[in-house]
């Protein structure tokens, strides 16, 4: 098992943090993990993007420009990134403020209306759970569970009653994705 | 799931190691790609715990004296710094090797020249390996290429720098810094006592006690003869370095048609650069340095003279391929490839490198 991933979006959607669930999910199944953020003035309010490998074996590079799947959560890294997915991958775009939408046919493409749903939820801190719940329902990379306890792992435990919030908002990415 | 593995940044990483080794003192000046070192040892506390002073100093320049001063009195202390900062302090790198004292020095590289940017470089190799200050030194220069070395290095130059009475530099990158995989941290050492440190360090300034002779610590010495000695005796504990101390990994070497040599995270991408030629039928191996200096020359010389050429890809405009060059003794071609600026190469930038300037050249 293998799977290269990029996630992209504005700075502060939480780009970073559902790359390190992810991460951290992964480590939960004792899978080799690789998390790579951009740290540069852009994720001060510009563009953030993040790298995220899970593999069964060693990992070489961090850094790719080919991805399993990439999560784009605005136009611009829509642009950036649509072209770098390799054939047969997977690209997960949020719908919202989307005016060019991605071309590719040798593909798989789904949108996600996630920031849509976070306003209907009236809680736009579900917004990445939403989004990492529509990438595990694309590629089970990992398992609920292990995201669960991932956020048990790394949440201080005054945060675990939001726990069953972040599980219901997985759920919801899980039905919300539309090919 | 093994408790014992955490998910952290290389930054992070090399900061709890610190404390596990049973560090004495930090002084340090924030700058990216490497704040997150200062900002864990902020988090953790230590000196509630293991009593290890954690100090932001005004500059760069009062960080690598305040080293200077720790070492001289036998304790295990270090700085951590990126590119520009570390040209501030040369001047104390210079001092301290000339002045024989233990140090742990960290620079994560950053853009140059300049101030630069704050994304991942390798230009400091020479200022790192040749010398960047003044006077006939050498630091011990270990290149971590992933979190866990970044761990590991640690305890292995504060032991090398206590063995040696040298300086050891852990030259990592934004991109090792930045990275989060999983480690496992040592386990957590008492600091030394009194007595131990002046066992362990009978040439330390730490007050005499039954009247011993006068310990002095100085990199002065005006007497021409005395200072030609003790250049000899500088000289003759790096021949010792070079002939104990080189580390390297070999991957994949035995039946390869080409060779990379590459350190650090240029060395992580190239394995990806590896895996695929690999898959187009290309043997290509790795000769990973994990000491820069001493550099390995000897592995390199031997498998250089039985591949069709090595090609040298480096996050700087052409440093470490120079001592490539001299390992091979220029017997072989060797190549060049860089990104730079603090720009990083994909994997299949050096695989298309690797066929433009070796196979089908």
């Amino acid at each position: 098992m293998k799977a290269e991933i990029i996630i992209a979006g504005f700075g502060g959607q939480g780009v970073l943090s559902m790359g390190k669930t992810l991460a951290y999910s992964g480590l939960m199944e004792d899978k080799e993990v690789t998390w790579l953020p951009s740290y540069g003035p852009e994720q001060r309010g510009g563009t953030a993007n993040v790298t995220v490998i899970l593999s069964d074996e060693r990992i070489s590079s961090p850094t790719l420009d080919a991805y399993d799947m990439a999560v784009v959560l605005n136009q611009q890294s829509l642009d950036k990134f649509e072209s770098k997915v390799k054939p047969g991958g997977a690209l997960i775009y949020d719908s919202y403020g989307i005016h060019q939408p991605p071309t590719r046919t040798d593909i798989r493409v789904y949108r996600i209306d996630a920031t849509e749903a976070t306003i209907q939820m009236n809680n736009s801190k579900t917004f990445n759970m939403i989004v990492l719940g529509a990438i595990l329902k694309v590629n089970p990379m990992v398992t609920i569970e292990s995201v669960l306890k991932g956020l048990k792992k790394t949440l201080p435990e005054r945060h675990w009653h939001l726990l069953p919030l972040n599980e219901e908002a997985l759920k919801k990415g899980m039905t919300l994705i539309k090919e | 799931m093994n408790d014992k593995v955490l998910l952290m940044k290389g930054n992070e990483a090399l900061a709890m190691a610190a404390i596990r080794y049973g560090a004495d003192g930090y002084f340090g000046y924030p700058i990216t790609p490497q704040s997150e070192v200062l900002e864990k040892l902020e988090e953790e506390m230590p000196w509630e715990t293991t009593g290890m002073v954690v100090l932001q100093a005004e500059s760069e320049v009062a960080a690598i004296n305040m080293v200077y001063a720790g070492a001289s009195c036998g304790k295990a202390v270090f700085t951590s710094t990126s590119s520009p900062g570390f040209s501030l302090m040369q001047e104390g790198m210079s001092y301290m090797c000339a002045s024989e004292v233990p140090a742990l020095v960290i620079n994560v590289m950053r853009g140059g020249p300049g101030l630069g940017t704050i994304h991942p470089s390798q230009a400091d190799y020479f200022q790192a390996c040749k010398g960047g200050g003044h006077g006939d030194y050498h630091p011990i220069v270990l290149a971590p290429a992933s979190v866990q070395e970044m761990a590991d290095f640690v305890a292995l130059g504060w032991d090398l720098a206590f063995k040696y009475r040298a300086v050891s530099l852990i030259l990592a990158d934004g991109l090792v810094g930045q990275m989060m995989e999983k480690v496992i941290l040592p386990e957590q050492r008492p600091r030394r006592t009194e007595e131990e440190i002046r066992k362990q360090c009978p040439w330390a300034v730490m007050g005499r006690k039954d009247m011993r002779p006068k310990n002095i610590i100085t990199s002065l010495e005006l007497d021409d003869d005395k200072m030609e000695a003790n250049n000899h005796r500088f000289q003759a504990t790096y021949r010792e370095i070079e002939k104990n101390e080189v580390r390297f990994e070999l991957v994949d070497t035995d039946d390869c048609d080409y060779l990379i040599v590459a350190f650090g995270s240029m060395a992580r991408i190239a394995m990806k650069t590896m895996e695929m030629a690999r898959e187009e039928g290309i043997k290509v191996g790795l000769v990973r340095p994990i000491t820069l200096w001493p550099f390995p020359v000897q592995p390199i010389a031997e498998i250089g003279k039985r591949v069709k050429g090595i090609l040298v890809p480096e996050l700087a405009a052409g440093q470490l391929i120079e001592d490539v060059k001299l390992a091979v003794e220029c017997k072989v071609p060797v190549a060049h490839f860089d990104r730079l600026g603090g720009n990083v190469p994909s994997p299949d930038e050096i695989l298309n490198a690797l066929k433009k300037e070796l196979i089908n050249a």
